[in-house]
């Protein structure tokens, strides 16, 4: 079985679901190794265990984490040249992005960013993407050294199937261009307990039909029903009422959850194309003219203010 | 301080795209083109920085030799002068190739600061501003929601999953902007008059210095294989909210298993 690369997602030891897909993934191409960057491996290794890291390779030094990217990107090239993996998956997420592409120019090798399938044709990794806002599906492959593979999160199903995930430590002697972007400090806002966005198996939406930053209130009570992560449309991050981190569409998250309901947002091109590859939609809209009614599997023409409280209190009530 | 903007031109985003189906690769004859709209807000950015430090801003843009829409917003918004890239040799080239046609065209300009924008609507990859920093050797501040210069020092902050990074570095720097930076100016009657008379310098592949075995399909490192249009989805039901509507959508959800 040849050794594919998996770069852990993670938060000081937290694993990221898409993590997981990615591991789940690699094992039905070939072997997975999982790579991880910074401290709280002990926390992370059940976790990669059981879905399926034969082994992980641990770098934990700070200044891996101390400077954007780049250092993440040597320490990989480092392994490529080292295991000859057959090739590297990451998570399309930005930052995941980003090494992916550093790692690409160092190791003169090929790279597809969000792809949502992958599959061996041969030898050839062969991965589907979905673009213009779902509209068009293609296949790429790369043509050139190690495969480097930008996977988006919910694209695969984890399941889990146990290995070892024996601990090999790895170093890297960092050059001084890895070190020219330094972080000197970590602001992050409150997050709450709901589902990360990109993961969240259903995201509730709100646009410029809330009205105003208290109100998502509202969106954030059925959220809170169903389990699920709360997103904004662009028009809604724009007027300040909710974060940039929740901002869903073209220049914001691409989200591909189970179910999406899109509360007061028309469906401008911007926000589809962040939206459109849902598995099902479901829109809230007092124009029965939006265009978010062309995409939906079920659609309410009505005051989002008595719809989406009086769905709340029902499933309050069903449970 | 010197400052270079890279810009692109994309198809309309509100208009239907689509694949050529001989090149797979974007019919860019089907629909209007634009600047990109994040590269705007990275115009505005460099126009800020030199209204506030002094020094002037050089648009640089790639495309095909009609794409010339992008680097002449750029002009008319404030930009000193453009330098165009363009030659059939460099069409069909990936991010990867890209990055390394824009950085040869850099390697011959003079700046403190190359700044872009994040994310182009069409790719979407968001790649360009962390191979560039990867090719040229310099800090690679993307995602930057706000800018500060104080003499050769450069702090940014970087939006992440939670929240910003602060991060600092030392001029020259590649920068890439998100769209909450600020508020891009449109071009007054003045500047587009005066657009019109600043200089564009107009480059191929052999004046950029550009290996043309490095760019366009045979220099890229990707390929696609095959495109098809997605089904469209089926016709949803829609209803009226007559009071229960609330209570209908639940009846659906359930009916998905989602409650």
């Amino acid at each position: 079985m040849s050794e594919i690369l998996v770069l852990v997602e993670h938060t000081d030891g937290d694993v990221k679901k898409v993590t997981l897909e990615l591991l789940t993934k690699a094992r039905e191409l070939g072997e997975p190794s999982a790579v991880y960057i910074g401290s709280g491996f002990d926390k992370a290794k059940d976790k990669l265990a059981d879905y399926g890291a034969a082994k992980v390779y641990v770098a934990d030094a700070a200044e891996l984490t101390g400077y954007v990217v780049a250092p993440k990107a040597e320490l990989l090239a480092k392994l490529v040249a080292d295991a000859s993996p057959a090739a590297v998956l990451v998570a399309a997420t930005a930052e995941g992005k980003e090494i992916a592409g550093r790692l690409a120019i160092k190791t003169d090798s090929g790279i597809l960013t969000d792809a949502v399938d992958l599959k061996l044709d041969g030898d050839v990794f062969v991965a589907e993407q979905s673009i213009f806002g779902g509209s068009s599906v293609v296949h790429s492959a790369v043509t050139a050294g190690t495969p480097i593979i930008a996977m988006r999160p919910n694209a695969t199903a984890p399941t889990p199937g146990a290995a070892a995930a024996e601990r090999v430590d790895v170093a890297v002697e960092l050059t001084d261009s890895a070190k020219l972007a330094k972080v000197v400090e970590k602001v992050a806002v409150a997050k709450g307990d709901r589902p990360e966005l990109t993961e969240a198996a259903i995201v509730v939406s709100g646009g410029r039909g809330v009205g105003s930053a208290e109100k998502f209130s509202v969106i954030e009570a059925l959220a809170d029903q169903l389990g699920a992560a709360v997103g904004a449309s662009r028009a809604a991050v724009d007027s300040g009422w909710y974060p940039h981190q929740s901002q869903v569409g073209q220049t914001g998250k691409t989200v591909s959850p189970q179910l999406y309901v899109a509360c007061g947002i028309s469906g401008a091109i911007q926000n589809r194309a962040g939206m459109q590859t849902s598995k099902t939609i479901v829109a809230v809209n007092k124009d029965p003219e939006a265009p978010i009614f062309e995409l939906v599997d079920y659609g309410v023409v009505g005051d989002l203010f008595n719809v989406v409280p009086q769905a709340t209190e029902e499933i309050a009530k069903r449970k | 301080m010197k400052i270079v903007v890279l810009v692109k031109q994309v198809p309309d985003t509100a208009a239907d795209k689509r694949l050529d189906p001989d090149t797979l690769a974007v019919d860019r004859g089907a629909v209007d083109g634009l600047i990109n709209e994040m590269d705007e807000f990275a115009i505005e950015e460099a126009l800020q920085l030199v209204e506030k430090h002094g020094g002037e801003v050089t648009v640089v843009s790639m495309g095909p030799e009609d794409a010339t829409d992008a680097y002449k917003k750029a002009l008319q918004m404030g930009a000193h002068k453009a330098v165009f890239l363009t030659d059939p040799a460099l069409a069909g080239s990936d991010a990867l190739a890209t990055s390394y046609a824009l950085a040869q065209v850099l390697g011959a300009l003079e700046y403190d600061l190359v700044i872009l924008g994040s994310e182009a609507s069409d790719a979407r990859t968001s790649l360009v501003p962390a191979l560039l920093a990867e090719r040229l050797g310099l800090p690679q501040l993307s995602f930057a929601a706000k800018v500060e210069v104080d003499g050769s020092a450069i702090k940014i902050n970087r939006l992440t999953d939670y929240g910003h990074d602060v991060v600092e570095a030392t001029l020259p720097a590649v920068v890439s902007v998100v769209e909450k930076i600020n508020e891009p100016r449109y071009p007054s009657f003045k500047g587009i008059m005066a657009a019109k008379k600043k200089p564009v310098d107009t480059l191929d592949v052999s004046s950029a210095s550009i290996d043309a075995a490095l760019v366009g399909w045979a220099g890229s490192r990707s390929k696609v294989v095959d495109a098809t249009v997605a089904p469209p989805r089926a016709k949803g039901t829609i209803v009226t909210d007559e009071g229960n509507g609330g209570t209908e959508l639940v009846e659906f959800l359930a009916s998905k298993k989602f409650v």
